[in-house]
């Protein structure tokens, strides 16, 4: 990877998104957003259904005309430009495989019209198909391939043109849990291998957190948060993300000082002071729930009783009522013999203060 | 106990069989259909075909296959000159309808409907109706011809009427529909997503459509063609509409025989010729298209 990706001093930016809108008649689907990618990288757009992702790819692969904004590829404003003028491909959705075309013809399609021929053209077509794991399958028709091999052809077809960016449109949401597992530690490792700049869209938080190194949080149409997937869930930086990226138990507060703030029915909790960012009354304090202890031992307390537990093998969840609200915790099962907790029981809770994070409190609630 | 077990089997049994005749019975319709309509005047046309004789003396069986030689070496002129004007009027009808079905298909938007049903409405009028008119819009007083003798394209006294040219475009405007609707099918059927792949990887709008559009609208293109050609080879009511025994074609011939001359022998012999030579000529076409690549 070092030796591919250039010192930080010198980034490249393979895409860079201007203040970019879409307009659908009256909707918004994406709402003046600006954005860089850097060279390398592999990128999730991560976000609800309806949030605008799949529109701003589509916009970055040209098949969507941005009704405002710019878009550029390295130093090249590619906004008016045909998608077959850009130099970036796509792996769909439905796949799009041509199905009067053998294997062989599909990955070598976008060769042939940029002019590869003979054995140049054999060889790349050849190695593509071994990059994803399927030599072999040349002769194939699309229809004749599963759609876990569907998948990886059209993987293949767009990677064996060497883009500067791959755009891949949710491309593992039809196959099965497994399968999808599976592909996805594939598409990291491929893309470790050819140091192409992926940007990836899903719906999937767990997918974006397995696959990505940079993850855009988006919501109606616009960008809640950018950064690593470790950002993203250890500093949470709206209500949206906190719930979105993970469980989170979101507690309404009141700011009672620097690094100090107080639950709606009075108990003081320590918070980092760098997480409250100036903010003065009303926040919601996030705390997720593998952070909080069972007992007192921790600097931030709280009282309640088991409302519901859960044994699930490698954890035990509960859900724990407390005058502040209820409050999720899951516990690891990591010494033999644990025994849950039952329903009605009395317990303290306690968390680090360095846990805990602020946001501004979720629309709709008092 | 044992008597439910019984009647149950029993049950089952019937059921088992209901099961395997199904299909049959569900056959059942079209093959009688078939073999009243088809099989049965194919054999009667067949021996008709081997018949000599007269309607005053009566025809005889007598393998006579004197009646096809006679067929072939009589009338070889008007069975190329069906070939021909079908041929001819199939790849008008198609370099017309391609562009409309594509149109409709992939611009029809909500009016799609519509514009199919405005390519058929035509039919709502009978065929001979049809080329009544087109007798009357092509006469020598009638404004086509006025109009074309006035941009001189026509000589003054130059026609319309009676040329090969009007019997063309007469089949080719009545077998349009067959040609349309099919290639709006397959058309129709194309994967959006395909095409943008096809920009996706570098493929201009113009080559797009030679790879992608093009092959995978082949089996409209098969479709439609047949459908055009194979009644347009036996028609005649163009033929005698618009044009003159100049452009009489077999089906007119065939007509004759059958109703003016009741030389009923010559005219099943012409019919299976004609049949034969169709044949011939799709398993031609079949084998020159490629049924692997239309299956796709």
């Amino acid at each position: 990877m070092t030796a591919i990706t250039a010192p930080p001093s010198a980034t490249v930016v393979d895409v860079r998104l201007e203040r970019l809108t879409k307009r659908f008649d009256d909707v918004v689907a994406v709402d003046d957003i600006s954005l860089d990618i850097e060279h390398g990288r592999f990128f999730a757009l991560l976000g609800p259904s309806g949030c605008g992702k799949s529109t701003s790819l589509l916009m970055i692969g040209g098949f969507e005309e941005p009704t405002a904004g710019r878009i550029y590829l390295g130093e090249r404003d590619v906004s008016g430009l045909p998608s077959y003028k850009r130099d970036v491909n796509t792996v769909f959705q439905s796949y799009a495989l041509f199905p009067h075309l053998s294997i062989f013809e599909n990955v070598a399609f976008g060769l042939r019209r940029r002019g590869t021929r003979g054995d140049e053209l054999k060889r790349r077509v050849l190695d593509a198909l071994e990059l994803v794991g399927l030599s072999g399958l040349e002769r194939r028709r699309p229809r004749q391939l599963s759609g876990g091999q569907q998948q990886r052809i059209a993987l293949a077809r767009a990677l064996v043109n060497h883009p500067r960016v791959l755009l891949l449109d949710e491309p593992l949401g039809a196959l099965d849990l497994k399968l999808r597992k599976q592909m996805q530690l594939e598409l990291k490792r491929i893309q470790h291998e050819v140091g192409i700049t992926f940007v990836h869209v899903t719906h999937d938080q767990e997918e974006a957190m397995t696959m990505a190194d940079q993850i855009v949080v988006m919501n109606s149409g616009r960008i809640e948060q950018a950064g690593t997937p470790t950002d993203l869930y250890e500093k949470p930086a709206t209500a949206f993300v906190a719930s979105f990226v993970g469980v989170s138990n979101l507690l309404l507060a009141t700011v009672s000082g620097p690094g100090q703030v107080r639950l709606s029915e009075g108990t003081e909790v320590s918070v980092p002071a760098a997480t409250l960012a100036g903010r003065t009354g009303e926040v919601a304090i996030g705390i997720r729930p593998e952070k909080i202890r069972l007992g007192a031992g921790e600097l931030n307390v709280l009282a309640g009783t088991v409302a519901e537990s859960a044994y699930i093998g490698v954890s035990t969840q509960y859900i724990v009522d407390t005058p502040a609200g209820s409050v999720s915790v899951c516990v690891q099962n990591d010494r033999p013999g644990a025994t849950a907790l039952a329903a009605g029981e009395r317990l303290t809770l306690s968390w680090d203060p360095e846990s805990t994070f602020a946001v501004e409190p979720p629309e709709g609630t008092p | 106990m044992a008597a439910v077990g019984h009647s149950g089997r029993l049950a089952g049994v019937v059921r088992g069989r209901r099961r395997r005749l199904a299909p049959y019975l569900l056959l059942a319709p079209g093959m009688a259909w078939l073999v009243v309509f088809f099989i049965v005047p194919m054999y009667y046309l067949a021996t008709t075909s081997l018949q000599h004789g007269s309607l005053e003396i009566g025809y005889t069986f007598s393998w006579a296959w004197s009646n096809y030689a006679d067929a072939i070496t009589t009338y070889h002129t008007q069975f190329l000159r069906s070939l021909e004007y079908a041929g001819i009027a199939t790849a008008i009808a198609l370099v017309v309808s391609y562009p409309l079905a594509y149109w409709i298909a992939f611009r029809g938007g909500r009016w799609k409907n519509l514009f199919l049903l405005l390519v058929i409405a035509p039919f709502f009028v009978t065929y001979l109706i049809r080329t009544l008119a087109w007798e009357t819009i092509l006469a020598d007083g009638g404004p086509v011809v006025g109009i074309l003798r006035d941009i001189h394209v026509l000589g003054p006294d130059g026609r319309l009427l009676a040329t090969s040219s009007a019997v063309i475009a007469g089949i080719t405007y009545n077998f349009l529909p067959f040609m349309v609707l099919p290639l709006y099918v397959s058309l129709e059927q194309i994967d959006a997503r395909l095409l943008d792949a096809a920009h996706d990887l570098y493929a201009s709008r113009p080559w797009s459509f030679l790879r992608v559009t093009l092959p995978l609208s082949l089996p409209g293109v098969f479709a439609g063609t047949l459908l055009t050609f194979i009644p347009a080879t036996g028609d005649f009511i163009n033929a005698q509409l618009l044009g003159t025994p100049q452009q009489y074609m077999i089906g007119n011939v065939i007509q004759s025989k059958f109703l003016q001359l009741t030389d009923y022998p010559q005219a099943a012999a012409l019919s299976f010729v004609l049949m034969a030579a169709i044949l011939v000529a799709v398993l031609a076409y079949t084998r020159l298209l490629g049924t692997e690549r239309l299956t796709g």
